[in-house]
Parts: C-alpha cells; structure tokens; sequence
C-alpha cells in the first residue's frame, strides 16, 4: 500500500508539472508531450520510456488495489455488528474517505485514459492528434471540467492522508516531531499536486489558456 | 439528574441482542459511571429484572477490566476509563448509549461483557522476554539510556482494556501491538527475542480475526493511558527489520 504509494505521489507529480507546461503555449506543450515519447532515443526505442513508466504503474496499481481490498476485506470481517452510535472525533475526514475517495480516483482514471489516452474523444469535434487542441477543447466544455475537479478534490483528499500513512506504515515517523513532518507533508502534497492539476482545466475554462 | 439509558442486553454469546432503555433518576454527578451502573442494577434487581453484566475490577483505572462504548466513544467523552468518568460530564435530562467493545476478536459474552483472551494470546505468543528464575536481579545492572527508559515506560502503561481495537473503524489492535513491541523492544531485556517477538506477535494478531491498520488514529485518541501513534510507526518498523533479516 504504501511503496505503490508513493509511486503514484512521484508519478501524479511528474504528470502535474507536465500540465503546466500548457501555460506556456501549444508549441511548448506539444514539444514536451512528443519529447516524453523520444526521451532516451537512440539509446532505447520510440516511446520506450514511457513504456517502462506504463508498466511500472500498471504493477504498482495492481498491487496498490489488490492491498486495499485486503484491508477492505479484513476490515469488515474485524466487525460484523456495527455499532448503533460511533463518533470518529480523533480522525481527518481524508482518513476516513480513503476507499470510497480511491474507487472515485480509479474510475476516474479509467475515465481519464479512455479521453485522453485510448480513445481520444474531443467533444467540441476538433483534433485529436494535436494535444493542447485536445486538451484546450475539452476544458472548455464545462461539465467536463467540473469532473476534473471533483477527481482532483477525491485526490487531494486521498494524498493527504496516504502521504503521512504511507510514512507510518513504512516506519519512519517513530517521534512525534516526525509524525507532525509527515502530516505537513500530505497537506503540502495534497495542495501541490491537487491544486497545480486544477489550474489548467480552470484557466481553461475562463478562457485563459485558449487555442 | 435524570437519565435515559439505552444499554446493550444479550443473554449470551449465541443469543441476538438489542438496545434497551431505561429510565434512571437520582443519579449525583459525584458518582462514577460504573457506581451509576450499580445503582441501575439494584432497581432492576428490586423489580426482578436480571441486571446488566459489565466488566470491572479495581475501579482505580489501572486494571484494564472495565470497558464500555459510551455514545458513541470508548471509555465516554473523557481521556479515562470508564471506572474514572464520572456522571457530571453528563448533564441532567441526557441519553446515554452503552454499548460494548465491538470486534469478531471480542466475542459478547452477556451484554457489555466482551472476552479479550485474543490480547492473552498475542501477549503469550511474544509479549514477554525471558529471564532466570530466583532471586530478582539488581535493578541497576543493566543500563538502560534514559530515553529508551522513558518511552519504554509511557508505553508500557497500557492496560490492555481494547479500547483502540473498540474505537478503529478497521477493527484492529495495531496500538495495542505497538504499545507492547516498542515497550520490549526499547529496553535491553527485551533485545534477544526483539525480531522473533515482532513477526510472531503480529501473526497472532491477525489469525485473531483483527484488521489491518490505515493510520486513521482513532485509536491513540481513545487510549485511556494517551499511547502516542508513534508505536504503530516503531511496531512497523520493527517488522521490516525483521523480516529483512529472514526472521
């Protein structure tokens, strides 16, 4: 759970500067989204990096779910009657949506490659070769922009408390200094990474970032 | 004050239980929950109602036998026991829900009593260190650096009453566990069975039926003794070492 994990935080790091390269123009965009696919050439194939990135996620997912719905499954089985009153008035609400919070996050990334990735659906009817196009027609359509945003709000929740569970089961936060690090670290994790994917989709939307 | 009780009643282990209420007046914001349970029990005992079983023992907060979810929280809305909250963080005229410890590894065995013998049998299976029979040896001969004494000390003031397990929404013992690894594992005594303790410990723990620990830290906020997170950090830790060592 927690290595996959921090996988995904490098990973939805990475990705998230990538966006932010839009800001910067279509030719800019387009030149770091083809240079992802050349990266390492001659040395390795074309797109041969991006490969072995793609591979190295799809392991880390499986095993990142696999993990979760044991701790799901262990979970329920540890009590079967629920109880008729029950505060939770030690915890974050990001602690407590971490299963719901990442069934959202997966099915928004299935969502996500089949736009994106797989099929390429530009629903204003443009290019689909073209990435910023893309990228640019479809934020402005606004209800696709509001599902982007409510997956970064189920990420943001998500990496908050995944950074700083990730540090305990891992072992590293055995003083309470180093608790209070970790936990500052997933609100800093959380913002960056939430709020720097949110950028793009709204200066798209308020036609800051046009084609 | 006049209270309204809605307490837990299950003739036995097999039987279906339900939440029963009554009505209970004259009760002094001097008493301790458990005394306000007494006096409960001797007006069911006059109307020839069986009484609620509870667990209790020294009544002192330092025996670990009493129990209890009180609306909602173990142990009630204080950091304490149950046998050291007393009626006036109440008010006059509240409903009060008492239900007990609710995990597979703590079966129900009448009401509010729950048998925690699962805690008996992580301890047994490593929770302990081992030493000559005889003459107790001189407390000064081995020299503990007074850090590792102290969190050794603040942790091992759990008492095992399983209100972390009560309180988890997963319904695992990972504070307990903690508490009892980073106690042992802290002082020199506990050094030569450290990494067999840890893998063994939390084997037991899971063939329990406990669930596994996300971190959500209810548990440290339940604990009547304040055991810090911090354990279930060092019990993890321990773990990896361990198992990294072919353990």
């Amino acid at each position: 759970m927690a290595s996959t994990g921090l996988v995904f935080i490098a990973f939805v790091l990475l990705h998230m500067y990538g966006n932010l390269h839009a800001f910067a123009g279509e030719e800019n965009f387009n030149e770091y989204a083809e240079h992802l696919r050349t990266i390492g050439e001659p040395m390795v194939p074309y797109g041969g990096v991006l490969w072995i990135i793609r591979i190295v996620l799809i392991v880390s997912l499986v095993a990142h779910v696999w993990s979760a719905s044991q701790l799901w499954r262990r979970s329920n089985e540890a009590r079967r009657t629920r109880y008729a009153v029950k505060k939770n008035v030690h915890s974050s609400l990001s602690s407590r949506t971490m299963r719901w919070g990442g069934v959202t996050i997966l099915l928004f990334l299935i969502w996500h490659l089949l736009e994106f990735t797989i099929g390429k659906v530009n629903v204003a009817g443009g290019a689909t070769n073209n990435p910023y196009e893309l990228l640019v027609d479809s934020f402005q359509v606004w209800w696709l922009t509001i599902i982007y945003l409510v997956a970064m709000v189920a990420l943001g929740l998500h990496l908050h408390h995944g950074t700083w569970s990730a540090m305990q089961t891992l072992g590293f936060t055995g003083s309470p200094m180093a608790r209070r690090r970790a936990k500052i670290a997933g609100w800093v994790v959380a913002v960056v990474i939430a709020g720097g994917f949110s950028l793009v989709p709204l200066f798209t939307l308020f036609g800051v970032i046009t084609y | 004050m006049r209270l309204t009780l809605k307490i837990w009643r299950q003739a036995n282990a097999t039987a279906d239980g339900s939440l029963k209420t009554y009505e209970l007046d004259g009760v002094s914001e001097d008493m301790s929950f458990l005394e306000m349970l007494d006096v409960l029990n001797e007006k069911l005992n006059t109307e020839g109602e069986d009484p609620v079983a509870f667990d209790h023992d020294c009544r002192e907060g330092i025996c670990g036998m009493c129990s209890l979810m009180i609306n909602g929280e173990a142990h009630g809305p204080e950091v304490t026991t149950t046998c050291q909250l007393h009626m006036r963080s109440f008010n006059d005229g509240d409903t009060i829900t008492i239900e007990p410890w609710r995990a597979g590894a703590f079966p129900i065995v009448k009401d509010l009593i729950v048998d925690r013998s699962a805690f008996d049998r992580i301890i047994a299976s490593g929770g302990f260190i081992s030493a000559n029979t005889g003459s107790a040896p001189e407390a000064n001969s081995v020299p503990a650096p007074r850090d590792k004494a102290m969190r050794a000390f603040n942790v091992a003031t759990c008492i095992g009453c399983g209100a972390c397990v009560a309180a988890c929404p997963n319904g695992s013992a990972s504070l307990f566990l903690g508490a009892k690894i980073t106690h042992l594992g802290e002082l020199p005594q506990g050094q030569p069975e450290r990494w067999d303790r840890v893998v063994s410990m939390v084997g037991q723990h899971d063939a329990e039926g406990f669930g596994g620990c996300t971190n959500i830290g209810e548990c440290a906020g339940a604990c009547p003794k304040e055991i810090p997170l911090d354990v279930i950090s060092q019990l993890n830790k321990d773990l990896r070492t361990a198992l990294k060592h072919g353990h």
